[in-house]
């Protein structure tokens, strides 16, 4: 019942956040655990699982979505400021 | 596993529903739809805006399909037809369209008789219909026989999050069991082409989609301009969405992961089973009606911002994406995918979801069904003249 971000997919390498989570919680969720939430993430909004480096693919629904613009800690709310399209370049 | 029941068609179809139709050709006799409705209510009663005053050869066609498609549907035990007269599709022009329908037909025209006597005579066959359809038994059914349409619309942040993974389960465990799944909506493919063409049976479906897809980004280009953007708007990213891939993408999981069989033009039968995609647009109003023209004899339809929607001859089921509208809005919604994350599975509430269905199959009426929340509308291309 704690759970507060969920995993659509098990290739994902981000998850969705449940509800707003603040920095320092414990992110909890089927096959996700043992990291901290990294900044605030507002909710529905994306989670990094793992971290990330500069250029790299995105992946929800199983699928590349974005590609990022810089390093993504792992905990570390993803969204338009540190990603971009992957065929429409900002 | 419980077994289904359904109503065997002369064309082998089956039905999940026995109605009696009482269908407008025209939006004049809109009036005379009204008060058979008031006089027989168990009548499925639908009038609309349509059936004239539009005479573009693809609107023809979709008027022509719509029309006869919801003769045809295999949850239609009987029809009557209430026509005007000098409509564009009055009931001579429908009439070769449907007169192999193979079910009991009686055609009534207003300017034959007045407006009063057709509704009179209206509700008498409508009634007499009614007594008819009762006496056929429901038969044994298997889920080969079932085609599944996965909607979505008033969607909110977790709609792709929660209810259309949800009926993406479902969708999967059905075309495993042997039935056939169709979502259309082309608009909200927009971004995920590449995504959908890979899991295309064949390079002629790959192609399809890719034009469908490609087409439904050019006209939004067309008619909104610089606003095209906003197909993926400020609020979608207030929601956490970044992409209109990531946008898409929670849209088509609802059609789950199993390879695409065929692309069907809006409101045609598939002539595959499996996963069929339907190029069809992204308002749901519009996309329902081409669904079940295509033959599909019940529906789930996701929401997260809440809307009541249904169709007149389609049990639609409601799949509230957050508890807090499933609660808000608990006389419409049927299944509360908001539980994913507070604790449930996707595998119990998929197992919840075709228990559901099971039961809606065998007559179990859904909320939509019960509040009566027809809506009925279809595409058109170019604006009434």
């Amino acid at each position: 019942m704690n759970d507060n971000v969920l995993m659509i997919h098990s290739r994902d390498n981000v998850a969705v956040a449940l509800r707003n989570l603040a920095p320092g919680e414990e992110a909890k969720g089927k096959g996700v655990a043992g990291f901290k939430v990294f900044n605030e993430i507002p909710a529905s909004h994306k989670i990094a699982l793992r971290d990330l480096g500069p250029g790299e693919e995105i992946v929800k629904y199983g699928e590349v979505v974005a590609v990022t613009t810089r390093e993504i800690k792992r905990g570390e709310w993803v969204h338009t400021h540190n990603l971009e399209s992957k065929r429409w370049k900002k | 596993m419980t077994e289904m029941t359904g109503y065997l068609r002369p064309d082998g179809k089956v039905g999940v529903r026995n109605h009696v139709l009482v269908l407008a050709t025209v939006s004049c006799v809109n009036g005379v739809i009204q008060r058979i409705s008031r006089e027989v209510p168990e009548a499925v009663c639908v009038p609309h805006a349509f059936g004239c005053g539009r005479g573009g050869p693809r609107d023809l066609q979709i008027l022509f399909r719509i029309l006869s498609g919801m003769v045809y549907h295999p949850n239609v035990g009987a029809v009557v037809l209430i026509g005007l007269g000098c409509e564009v599709s009055n009931t001579k022009n429908l009439s070769p369209l449907i007169k192999d329908c193979g079910k009991p037909l009686e055609i009534l025209n207003v300017q034959e008789c007045g407006s009063l006597k057709t509704a009179q005579k209206g509700a008498e066959a409508a009634h007499r219909l009614l007594t008819a359809v009762k006496t056929q038994p429901r038969v044994p059914i298997s889920w080969d026989q079932l085609l599944v349409a996965m909607e979505c619309g008033g969607s909110d942040a977790m709609s792709g999050v929660t209810a259309n993974p949800a009926m993406g389960a479902v969708s999967d465990w059905i075309v495993e069991k042997g039935g056939t799944v169709i979502f259309g909506e082309n608009t909200e493919m927009i971004g995920t082409d590449h995504v959908l063409a890979r899991r295309a049976k064949d390079e002629q479906v790959a192609e399809r989609i890719v034009q469908m897809v490609n087409r439904a980004d050019k006209l939004a280009h067309d008619i909104m301009g610089n606003m095209a953007g906003l197909v993926i708007s400020p609020g979608n990213m207030d929601g956490g969405m970044s992409t209109i891939a990531e946008k898409s993408m929670g849209c088509i999981f609802k059609g789950g992961s199993t390879t695409i069989n065929q692309v069907v033009d809006y409101g045609d039968p598939p002539t595959e089973r499996g996963l069929i995609l339907q190029d069809g647009p992204g308002y749901d109003g519009d996309s329902m009606a081409g669904l079940a023209a295509s033959g599909a004899q019940v529906m789930f339809f996701s929401t997260g911002r809440g809307t009541p929607a249904g169709f007149p001859i389609l049990p639609v089921i409601k799949v509230a994406s957050n508890s807090r509208i499933y609660e808000t809005m608990k006389d419409d919604m049927d299944v509360n995918a908001g539980t994913l994350g507070e604790g449930k599975s996707r595998e119990e509430i998929r197992e919840e979801m075709i228990d559901l269905l099971t039961r809606v199959v065998n007559g179990q009426k859904t909320k939509a069904e019960v509040n009566g929340m027809d809506v009925f509308t279809f595409m058109t291309v170019h604006p009434p003249f």
